[in-house]
Parts: structure tokens; C-alpha cells; sequence
């Protein structure tokens, strides 16, 4: 039986563009609009929005949100004051990555979880299931769209003023009430605005006003794998842990949440494996499942547009995980050579 | 820039979007324009060593694009005389120019009844606007 996707607010937006829809974690949603290469480029020299509303948002409020979520989140939300964002993660009792998210403190008992659309519902099932008193968990993923603005001119021709990082506000854009969160998934300058959902055509028609290329997944994806952000489902997911996915920085080992003794026994002993990044030394383009000769397999492949050259991360054995080291990826039957790089692998000039 | 949407009346088509110019017991082929449309711009393409058989109905090779992999189906069957290397160092080349110098490979046809069962541009242009 045909499955029933999700829309987001701005659907019928993205169809009168021309995009070309496809399903995504239960929602359909644009893979292009003038093609990949095309709006991947705009997001590298100039500016790019994407629809990504069908990420879920989770509130979590009370007077021991912040001792709830202390407990549950790998990252050390002391670290977190008011107007401050956090990549963070949600572990199992294994130290396995049940979702990889952006956690905003909104105030000091207030905090909003931005994840993954295809663990909306595990991510809350899971919250609900810890919750303590003191500690209200919601799901507000439908009253809320959220845009990300991603390039070099991004802020800029939004009209907004330089942040840093990792910090977000308030605001409003063209009349618009928005979260102006300065976070996104591209390596590039920019940031995600987050809105209610009867608000998102008008803010979408006042970014793309404003000189932003409409984008879809297909950019976003080559986007994020050029800088080596993981996705999860592809580079960690419930199976893989942190150490071996190079997510020791998002883990405070010296507080306690679920998984921390196994993720400090990881460290300890080291990892077997390690998630790397390579380019391709032959003409080749990797994909996701392609095994890699002495044991792993590619995780995420694609072509970069930047470099105009297969590139992709994979886990390998600890032994051959150091850049430099030569890889043979199985190309649907043929070896073709790649090797391993530090990552990311595309570093924008600052 | 991708080209507009053609499909010349003087080459013939396989019903997987393929095409040959057949020029007497050789034939040029390629893919068509709906077919680079579908995949998107190419970024690669995997061809056939020169020298090796392609039998019509079978893939001989590869095209990707950024999200997307296709065998490339031979509309005809023969030995393959040449690769064009100007797709192979840049494959975009089959989104700008299908039925010129995006053609794929060239063959010394091994059946010459083989091009009478292709479709014509007008039955090709059919079964497009059928799907």
C-alpha cells in the first residue's frame, strides 16, 4: 500500500518552483529545483534556503529540564546559558546514537531539541519514556517550519546583523516573528529561522525576495558530506558510537548520561573502527553500502561539486584510519583507489 | 546549460531512452534527452573498453549523477570502436549537447537487421507521452 506523505507549509511552494519531489522520512519533500550542482554552488559563494520543516521540534520545560536533560544528552548543557545552541546527542545504554540533534536554551528551565524528521517519534517516545517530575516534555514539530539560510551572503542579505555561532535570537524579518538561530548543516555562514507554520510561504517568499536560491536535499546532502557532518541513519545511528564516529567532543565523559560508561570504556581501550573521510584517487563515485577492501564500507558517497571528485566517509579498522592512508572502495565490481583524508574534507576560507 | 528538450528525426531509439545513428555498418550511440533530464547533469560515466561486445538489450556501461546511478542499455549490438573521451573527462557534456558531442561510444554493428526493429523519433516521442 502506497504510503501517505507529509507536506510541509510551504508544498505547494516548492511544486510551482518546478522542484522535483521526493520521499524523505515520511514526508515528500524537494531533492532539486534547478539541480544539484547548481544550488550547491549558490550555497558556496552566495546564498541558498532550504525547507526544512520536516525536521521535528521537541520543547522540554520545568524546573529540572535542566537536570533531565543533563542526564540524557551527551553534551554538558552547563556549558549552555540562555540565547546559546549545543550539538548534542541522544545516546543508548551502548553508547549508540539514537539521534544526533541541536539543543537551544531557550531560558533558564526552557529548552527547544531540533532533530532528525525520521526520529521525531522515537526521539520523543524516548524522552517521554525518562521524563521526570519537574521536567514537561512536548512535541511542537507541526506548529513550527523552520528555513535554513546557508552562503557567504546569507546574513547579509537577510539584512541581519554578524553573530556568533551557535547563538540565536528573537526577531523579526520582513513583519515576520522568527528564531533567528545561527546553527546549519552546510559549513557555511548562515542560519536556520525557525517560525510558526501559518508564517511559513510569507517568510519564504520574503527570503527568496531577498536573493536566496531555493535548494532542496540533494544540495544539502553534498553540502554536509563536503564538510564532513555525519547523517544520521548513514554515519551513525543506534549501532555506532560516538568515540568511533569522531563525536567525543559532543560527549562530556566526566558527567553521567545513558551509554557514558561504555563511551569511556571506547576511549579508553580505543575504537575498533573509526568513521574517515577519503577522496577518490580514480574516477568513481562512492555510495553508501560500497564495501571497502580490509573491512568497513562507505557510509555516505557522493560527487563533490566543489572539488569535482568522488569523495564519501566510511568506518575502517582503527589501523588504517590515519590521513594518507590508501583506500580501495568496491565500485559495483571494479576496486577503484581513494584515500583518506583529515576531515572535513572542504574547509571554507575565512 | 542543459539543452532544450529534442529528439532528432534522423536517428533511431531503444525504449530505454537510448539512441544510434547508424552510419552504414556502424552506429554512434547515446542517451537521450529524457534520459539526462531524469538523472539530472552527469558527473561521470563508466564506459565499455574499446574492443569488447555490446548486445543490444544489455548495459554497457554507467552514467551518474550527483544522487543517482543508470546502466546505460545498448540499443544495438556490436563491437565497440571507440569511447568518446570527451565524456569521460566531462560528462556534463551529455546534458548540453545529447546528439553531438555527448554521443557515448561508436560500433561496428554485428547484426544489420538489428537498427529496422528501433523506434523512429515519432514512436519514441509516442511512448515518452505515454508514460
Amino acid at each position: 500500500m502506497p504510503e501517505t506523505l507529509l507536506h510541509t507549509p510551504l508544498h505547494d511552494r516548492h511544486v510551482e518552483l518546478g522542484a522535483r519531489m521526493v520521499p524523505f522520512a515520511g514526508w515528500e519533500m524537494p531533492v532539486q529545483y534547478a539541480g544539484v550542482i547548481e544550488e550547491h554552488r549558490a550555497v558556496r559563494t552566495d546564498a541558498g534556503v532550504f525547507d526544512v520543516s520536516h525536521m521535528g521540534e521537541l520543547e522540554v520545560e520545568g524546573p529540572r529540564a535542566h537536570e533531565f536533560l543533563q542526564s540524557t544528552l551527551s553534551n554538558d548543557l552547563d556549558r549552555l546559558a540562555p540565547g546559546e545552541a549545543q550539538y548534542t546527542l541522544l545516546t543508548n545504554e551502548d553508547g549508540g546514537i539514537v539521534d544526533d540533534l541541536i539543543v537551544y536554551r531557550v531560558g533558564e528551565h526552557s529548552y527547544l531539541l531540533v532533530v532528525n524528521a525520521a526520529n521525531r517519534p522515537v526521539d520523543y517516545a524516548w524522552l517521554k519514556d525518562r521524563e521526570i517530575a519537574g521536567s514537561d516534555v512536548r512535541d511542537v514539530s507541526d506548529d513550527c517550519a523552520l528555513l535554513a539560510v546557508q552562503g557567504p551572503r546569507a546574513i547579509e542579505r537577510l539584512g541581519l546583523a554578524p553573530a556568533a555561532a551557535f547563538t540565536f535570537a528573537e526577531t523579526s524579518l520582513d513583519g515576520i516573528e522568527v528564531m533567528v538561530n545561527r546553527t546549519g548543516y552546510t559549513g557555511e555562514d548562515g542560519c536556520e529561522l525557525l517560525c510558526m507554520s501559518e508564517d511559513a510561504v510569507r517568510l519564504w517568499d520574503a527570503v527568496l525576495e531577498r536573493g536566496a536560491v531555493p535548494c532542496g536535499l540533494g544540495a544539502r546532502d553534498t553540502l554536509r558530506l563536503e564538510v564532513c557532518y555525519p547523517l544520521h541513519g548513514n554515519d551513525i545511528g543506534p549501532d555506532t558510537d560516538a568515540i568511533s564516529a569522531g563525536l567525543g567532543w559532543a560527549c562530556a565523559l566526566d558527567k553521567e548520561f545513558e551509554g557514558v560508561d561504555v563511551l569511556r570504556r571506547v576511549r579508553a581501550e580505543g575504537p575498533e573502527r573509526r568513521l574517515v573521510a577519503f577522496v577518490m584517487e580514480e574516477k568513481a563515485i562512492p555510495r553508501q553500502g560500497m564495501p571497502i577492501a580490509g573491512g568497513g564500507e562507505v557510509t555516505s558517497g557522493s560527487h563533490s561539486p566543489t572539488l569535482e571528485v568522488g569523495i564519501g566517509m566510511g568506518y575502517v579498522p582503527t589501523a588504517q584510519a590515519e590521513p594518507g592512508t590508501e583506500l580501495t572502495i568496491d565500485v559495483r565490481g571494479r576496486p577503484r583507489g581513494a584515500r583518506i583524508v583529515k576531515k572535513p574534507i572542504y574547509r571554507r576560507e575565512d | 546549460m542543459a539543452a532544450a528538450e529534442s529528439y532528432p528525426d534522423d536517428l533511431k531509439y531503444h525504449e530505454e531512452h537510448d539512441w544510434a545513428r547508424v552510419e552504414g555498418e556502424e552506429a554512434v550511440l547515446g542517451i537521450t534527452w529524457f534520459a539526462g533530464d531524469a538523472l539530472g547533469e552527469l558527473v561521470h560515466f563508466e564506459p565499455p573498453e574499446v574492443g569488447s561486445s555490446v548486445t543490444r538489450g544489455q548495459s554497457y556501461g554507467e552514467v551518474e549523477s550527483v544522487k543517482a546511478v543508470s546502466d546505460v542499455v545498448a540499443p544495438l549490438s556490436g563491437e565497440v570502436l571507440e569511447v568518446n573521451q570527451a565524456v569521460v573527462d566531462a560528462p556534463e557534456t551529455v546534458n548540453e549537447d545529447p546528439y553531438g558531442t555527448g554521443w557515448l561510444i561508436r560500433i561496428r554493428l554485428s547484426d544489420p537487421n538489428e537498427p529496422g526493429a528501433l523506434l523512429d523519433a515519432d514512436a519514441y516521442r509516442q511512448l515518452l507521452a505515454d508514460q
